[in-house]
């Protein structure tokens, strides 16, 4: 999404249009006892045929709930509509039967989810999917048929479509999953299209494909467009106008330009301030020496052995293919690739968690991998790690007590000192104290993320390798959390390995930058020049595909000057 | 309490409970109820229940049904509790090495395990019994050996979903043992299912006891539901009080254990609670 779009929609709006769809004082009931009455409350909003309106918010906001009650999918019984009204195209479809919805569902609004892999049926093809949808809806011989799904996967780009259709969802990409998706969902051209998060689990470069391909759609079917995101990012590549969520309620509604440049409630701001920016980190150049030195690092996943491990593997994976990274005392390096690349085996082979087959990892002038366990053992709280999900990285049956003070207690330090220290670690990551006797349920998911800091800290380590500890975040969350890092690392002086997929998040917290692809690094160098002139195609095209790249320009350069 | 509370909304496992508890009484007071040898001739042969003083009858030889039952319900459910208690340790000891470790000694120790189950249980436990001579000890042994690969399979199962997880990952990284890991972080958080199995086994473990003790193989030195059934088999038609007791005690047992076993599982499988 590197080119202006603003005036492609300007031309394809019409403001004075009649709206395609329009909710009225929706509200959604939440079962008693939850933490509000409603999940969507009074919320009203309007969609103007041939405009892409995206609704942003975090989790927990409602925007995917009103996205639901549209459909007349709510989960019931535990989720119910209370009251309002949903118009499309005059008709209430609160009031509409189950079988005049069945009607509207798919060929008048559709909708592309999150996952397509769950989308779709696994034992089906792809061309029988497609098919099912129009002959559900419309009278058309086969041959017809098979014309129109062929089409359909021609105008999404798919390559080769006659393959693809004969295609089973596992033998397609994660971005081709989602392309076929959009084809079914576009199949009976319907007046309305809900996407919900539909690039959410997608690679950042294969994220910049969709929604372009959205956005060229939407502009030949004159469709109009329903766009849940928690990305800012995204909301300023695509959107017409945007309507922001909080707590169930519609806080601001305008159009991108003034939402985004000039936001007047007080969250509209707090959520864009959240934002990383793309400014990258000045070049730091009191980098003390390399603490650790990773060379010549393979690592490969064989998959496939028979019986007792005779046989030959069948499959094959370079995860990590002869890496050389270089971590220098008091930085941060960013590990920065798609899913796949093997940046986290990287941080893994690190820690020791898995072992490596060939190369060497030094640690301040001992290469780990040749030392067993008992050898490993002083080395180990050297060098601590933070994982990406707060909700599988703590043990659900034990106390955060127990889960900080395990590690000091097995470095040889009294009960006494290592629950000390605990307390302290608390503190120093922002939790109360009062934290240590309780589990890990009774947090959310950012205070979890701090007691697996917290975790590591209590190691006293002098390298924190961390694999994507802010992605499983919402923004506002992730930006705090980010902040926390900083301020320890410069605190205590840490050396950091940061992992990560979001190159706005590498822009803000690492001093260098290693692109990995395919288990090889690409290209590294300091943050600022990488950001600068990306000597490698693939660094570039990474670069390019940042969404709301060129928002971000702008905003940098207002706030310059 | 919550968990309490949870089980209480299963009203079948409560009245589960309850048979279950009656039983256990009765089992516990059977020397009180009836202070006698339940092997002594005590009365008039084939006498029907209410008659000559006995409430279910006597049998063949004049045995009291009532004290026999009384006194098999302690048998029953020692040989349940013991022998699901050796078949779920030995389970949960090979199924918790061969998930956590994975590799040769998951492929030694399923082959071992898939050998177990090849063979049919019964038959395997009545071969088990015959080899060693009838006694409670073999009799325990060859139920609790044809009963631990189900458990070692369950729980090689949950080690090999949680020792991927990253709190397990975390453990290795703060230089645990393995060991250590495997007792007190992965066992804790798959406690649940082993609970219910077990206690659905326990019902299991009580049906092959009886099975064993009606083909003869029981210890004939102590008196089980299943023996007076098989004493009983030849006058089924003129005496059918001797065979049908200790079988109506044998139903009501195993079903309240079903039931508490079902209870325990909806009360403690956190997936399921959303449903009630």
């Amino acid at each position: 999404m590197n080119q202006s779009k603003g005036t492609t929609s300007a031309d394809t709006r019409d403001e004075s249009a009649e709206p395609v769809l329009s909710i009225e004082g929706l509200h959604v009931q939440l079962p008693l006892g939850s933490e509000r009455a409603y999940a969507v409350e009074d919320v009203s909003y309007a969609l103007l045929p041939q405009e892409i309106l995206c609704v942003v918010g975090e989790s927990g906001s409602g925007k995917s709930l009103t996205a639901r009650a549209v459909m007349g999918l709510l989960p019931a019984p535990h989720v119910q509509y209370e009251k309002g009204r949903i118009l499309f195209q005059g008709e209430d479809l609160v009031q509409a039967s189950d079988e005049r919805m069945r009607q509207v569902r798919g060929s008048e609004i559709s909708m592309i989810f999150q996952e397509p892999m769950t989308a779709l049926n696994p034992v089906m093809r792809i061309g029988d999917q497609i098919d099912e949808v129009i002959r559900f809806h419309e009278k058309l011989p086969g041959k017809r048929r098979r014309e129109l799904a062929l089409s359909l996967l021609e105008d999404v780009h798919l390559p080769d479509p006659p393959r693809i259709m004969s295609a089973y969802p596992h033998e397609l990409s994660g971005g081709q999953r989602q392309r076929a998706m959009i084809a079914m969902a576009l199949a009976l051209e319907p007046k309305v299209l809900i996407a919900d998060e539909p690039t959410t689990a997608l690679d950042v470069t294969t994220q910049a494909q969709i929604l372009h391909l959205i956005r060229e759609l939407q502009v030949k079917h004159h469709t109009g467009v329903l766009f849940i995101t928690h990305d800012i990012g995204v909301v300023a590549d695509i959107a017409d106008r945007v309507a922001v969520m909080q707590h169930g309620r519609i806080v601001e509604i305008d159009t991108v330009e003034r939402v985004l440049n000039n936001p007047q409630h007080e969250y509209t701001r707090a959520l864009i301030d959240a934002v990383p920016g793309l400014v990258p980190r000045p070049v730091k150049t009191d980098s003390g020496e390399a603490i650790l030195q990773v060379r010549q690092l393979v690592k490969t996943y064989r998959s496939g052995g028979r019986f007792l491990g005779i046989g030959k593997p069948q499959k094959e994976v370079h995860a990590c293919d002869q890496v050389d990274v270089v971590l220098n005392e008091s930085e941060t390096l960013g590990i920065v690739g798609e899913s796949g690349s093997g940046k986290s085996t990287l941080a893994r082979c690190i820690v020791r968690l898995h072992s490596t087959d060939s190369g060497e990892i030094v640690y301040r002038g001992q290469d780990l991998c040749p030392l067993d366990r008992a050898a490993m053992r002083p080395y180990r709280s050297k060098i601590q790690m933070v994982f990406q999900d707060p909700y599988a990285s703590l043990n659900p049956r034990a106390t955060v007590g127990r889960i900080l003070t395990e590690g000091p207690k097995i470095m040889g330090e009294s009960t006494r000192e290592a629950e000390n220290r605990a307390r302290e670690m608390l503190e120093l990551v922002g939790l109360d104290v009062r934290a240590f006797e309780r589990y890990p349920h009774e947090f959310s998911g950012g205070q979890r993320q701090r007691i697996g800091l917290a975790r590591a800290l209590a190691m006293r380590p002098e390298i924190l390798v961390a694999d994507e500890p802010v992605s499983a975040l919402d923004v506002s969350i992730q930006a705090q959390v980010l902040a926390l890092l900083a301020d320890i690392r410069e605190r205590l002086q840490l050396s950091m390995v940061f992992i990560t997929h979001d190159l706005r998040v590498a822009a803000q917290v690492c001093d260098r930058i290693a692109v990995m692809r395919l288990g090889k690094v690409v290209e590294q160098g300091p943050t600022a020049i990488l950001f600068e002139q990306a000597s490698h195609p693939y660094t570039q095209e990474l670069l390019d595909a940042i969404p709301g790249r060129d928002w971000s320009r702008r905003r940098i350069e207002a706030a310059r000057g | 309490m919550a968990f309490w509370r949870r089980f209480c909304r299963n009203r079948s496992a409560l009245i589960g409970l309850v048979i279950l508890g009656f039983v256990i009484l009765i089992a516990a007071s059977a020397g009180l109820l009836f202070p006698e040898d339940p092997f002594k001739l005590v009365g008039r042969a084939m006498s029907p229940p209410g008659e000559n003083g006995f409430l279910f009858g006597s049998d063949t030889l004049g045995r009291d049904v009532a004290a026999g039952m009384a006194h098999g319900a302690r048998v029953s459910l020692l040989i349940g509790l013991l022998a699901t208690s050796v078949a779920v340790t030995l389970g949960v000891l090979l199924g918790a090495l061969a998930g956590y470790f994975g590799g040769w000694i998951d492929d030694v120790l399923m082959r071992l395990t898939e050998m177990f189950q090849t063979i049919p249980s019964f038959i395997f436990a009545i071969l088990i019994v015959a080899i060693m001579k009838p006694s409670i000890n073999s009799v325990i042994l060859a139920i609790a050996v044809v009963s631990w690969p189900a458990v070692a399979r369950l729980v090689r199962g949950e080690f090999m979903s949680m020792r991927n997880r990253e709190f397990v990952q975390a453990c290795h990284i703060i230089g645990m043992s393995d060991w250590r890991i495997m007792v007190r972080e992965i066992l804790p958080n798959c406690l649940s299912p082993i609970i219910v199995t077990g206690s659905l086994m326990v019902a299991t473990a009580i049906l092959i006891e009886s099975g064993l003790a009606f083909l003869g193989l029981g210890d004939p030195n102590i008196i089980s539901w299943g023996f007076q059934i098989g004493a009983g088999r030849t006058v089924l038609r003129s005496a059918w009080w001797v065979c049908t007791f200790p079988g109506i005690a044998i139903m009501l047992t195993v079903l309240a254990i079903n039931l508490v076993g079902e209870g325990l599982n909806d009360a403690l499988n956190p997936r399921l609670r959303e449903r009630t």
